[in-house]
């Protein structure tokens, strides 16, 4: 880094800019529950998330143009996610269509479909001063006390959910599918529900953050999904940091959300020191790689062929000499 | 308490790889049976109990539980009246979720999930009284993920997630095969206390020939995908390994080329 550069990079200028990470990084936590429910609770990887999330955006953005209140807008944008959730679902159980392959699809057809949404124009403006927007980076405090209460709400819901019969039957069917069947569980039925719900939140994170920025873009959601599983894993990581001995359910989804605001403050840092935007998707694809290899490395460090071959060949020597 | 009218079943049809699994098996289970089912590799004895518990649909046949024809049921409908314990300690419980998690699912076996809370505190006392007669110390630990647990505390808590919503059937597949000789005791012995205190009809596949003499009230041996000696009662209290042994060769027409292999 040369000099010139350093100079221009300000303190002030980085403080000024962490709040708008911080709202930004609540909405994408917001999304990343949604890749939670799927990804640790449902273990499948739905990649239906990249278009959902524009759905929500444009569903929301298209309403609110045409003149219904923000929330309003919001409701219906998290009905329109569950449908493409409910898509991908059944594709998967329905058609047989493996759940990654399954959610590729609903993803690709999605960008057509988010297309008509918004009157076949790849973004709507939504102008903060023309419509009554719920939250707006103009006004930022307001945006994070609004998304942190957001957060709370979905948080408290998705505690209550999974406590009860049918959400301890979906936890089950991504923990064991044959003793799940074997109890009696409708495994097919409780992928359906938990694909539904997914995208539901991740629309609703979608339709906030258009808000967010005033427009929805047909492109918003690409690489939605490599944000979640970041988010989603910072939290992790730093969830067992703090509590060694594991920590309640709504303990790991409040992390998952600070994940996302991890998330987003480490990229306002990159900004801020001026690297190019256009390197932050390789950059955010090393980390979330890196961390899911985490745990095989580890495995590996303790055991592996390597590993048993050089004891081997340790004990040969000695027994020679 | 179950029948099964001439089912069959053959997988891979019409290839080179074609397996005629279950050939026209029939079957009179009357209730309180304990029926211990035995034979060769192949011949039938894990397919059976799957086509029992709907893990896949018959090709012909009926099968009928408590007077219910179950034939055209899928797996997750069949539940309701069978309890399963599986080979594999690993497949019978949900090992990112806690005991008492894991038994309140298996008490809601057949029943539709509400949205009512999963466990109850009234369910706890229960859970704790039954786990406590494992003899485990798994009463102290209803909040450990399964996990944590060893295969043969896991295949115990099978036992008694497959038992404590009572079943009309409790099948077991060679539930102590993957156990050592020790577990693998006290688990049969857990298993034989469980049908008695419960009076349960169930099936029992072993591949150990002693015990299969040694438990239950009824006595099959299968080969070829139907069954070729149902003893029970007085006659089957007396058996012997050798007499089975010669039993087996006799209707099945052929010598067991190895014991140890067939039936050890």
């Amino acid at each position: 880094m040369n000099t010139a550069l350093l100079a221009a990079l300000s303190l002030p200028n980085l403080m000024t800019r962490m709040p708008g990470g911080v709202a930004q990084g609540i909405i994408w936590g917001i999304m990343a529950l949604g890749v939670y429910l799927t990804f640790r609770l449902l273990d499948i990887a739905d990649l239906t998330v990249d278009g959902s999330f524009a759905t929500g955006g444009a569903v929301t953005v298209m309403l609110i143009i045409a003149g219904y209140p923000a929330y309003v807008a919001l409701i219906i944008a998290v009905i329109a996610g569950m449908l493409a959730g409910l898509c991908t679902g059944l594709l998967h159980t329905k058609l047989g269509i493996p759940a990654i392959l399954a959610g590729i699809l609903t993803q690709f057809a999605l960008y057509s479909v988010n297309l008509r949404i918004m009157g076949m124009s790849a973004n709507k403006p939504a102008n903060p001063d023309a419509y009554d927007l719920l939250i707006t980076l103009r006004n930022i405090p307001s945006a994070i006390v609004k998304g942190a209460i957001f957060a709370i709400v979905i948080i408290a819901a998705l505690y209550w959910y999974f406590g009860t019969e049918q959400g301890s039957a979906i936890r089950a069917t991504g923990s064991n599918p044959a003793m799940s069947r074997a109890q009696g569980i409708n495994i097919n039925n409780m992928k359906l529900i938990g694909l539904s719900l997914s995208n539901g939140m991740v629309a609703l994170s979608g339709g906030l953050m258009a808000q967010y920025q005033g427009f929805a873009d047909v492109n918003m959601g690409r690489g939605a999904i490599v944000i979640g599983l970041a988010a989603v894993i910072i939290g992790e990581v730093l969830c067992d940091a703090i509590f060694r001995k594991g920590s309640q359910f709504y303990v790991r989804l409040s992390f998952v959300v600070l994940g996302g605001i991890v998330y987003y403050l480490v990229m306002v840092v990159i900004l801020w020191l001026k690297l190019d935007p256009n390197d932050l998707k390789l950059f955010t694809a090393v980390i979330v790689a890196v961390f899911l290899a985490v745990p095989y490395i580890r495995s590996q460090s303790k055991s592996s062929f390597k590993l048993a071959g050089k004891q081997s060949k340790k004990e040969a020597n000695h027994a020679g000499t | 308490m179950l029948e099964l009218k001439s089912v069959c079943k053959t997988f891979n049809a019409g290839t080179i790889n074609e397996k005629k699994a279950l050939q026209n098996l029939s079957l009179h289970l009357k209730p309180g049976d304990f029926v211990t089912v035995i034979g060769g590799n192949g011949a039938g004895k894990s397919t059976m109990l799957n086509a029992i518990a709907g893990v896949w649909p018959v090709d012909s046949g009926s099968i009928i539980i408590d007077g219910v024809d179950v034939t055209g049921q899928p797996e997750h409908k069949r539940a309701a009246y069978i309890g399963r314990v599986f080979q594999d300690p690993m497949m019978g419980t949900a090992p990112n979720m806690q005991i008492e998690e894991n038994l309140a699912l298996a008490l809601r076996r057949g029943k539709s999930r509400t949205l009512r809370w999963g466990v109850t505190n009234a369910e706890r006392e229960q859970y704790r009284e039954l786990l406590s007669t494992l003899g485990l110390g798994l009463e102290d630990r209803l909040t450990a993920k399964v996990g944590l647990l060893s295969g043969g505390q896991r295949q115990a808590l099978t036992l008694l997630m497959a038992s404590m919503q009572k079943p009309k059937l409790l099948l077991l597949d060679e539930h102590t095969a993957a156990l050592d000789p020790a577990t693998a005791a006290k688990v049969l012995e857990l298993s034989d206390r469980i049908v008695k205190e419960n009076n349960l009809t169930a099936m029992m596949i072993t591949h150990n020939m002693k015990d299969a003499i040694l438990h239950g009230t009824r006595l099959i041996m299968m080969h070829e995908g139907h069954i070729i000696l149902d003893v029970e009662g007085e006659e089957k209290a007396k058996l012997t390994k050798h007499e089975l042994m010669d039993k087996f060769a006799q209707v099945a027409g052929t010598q067991i080329e190895s014991d140890q292999i067939l039936l050890s």
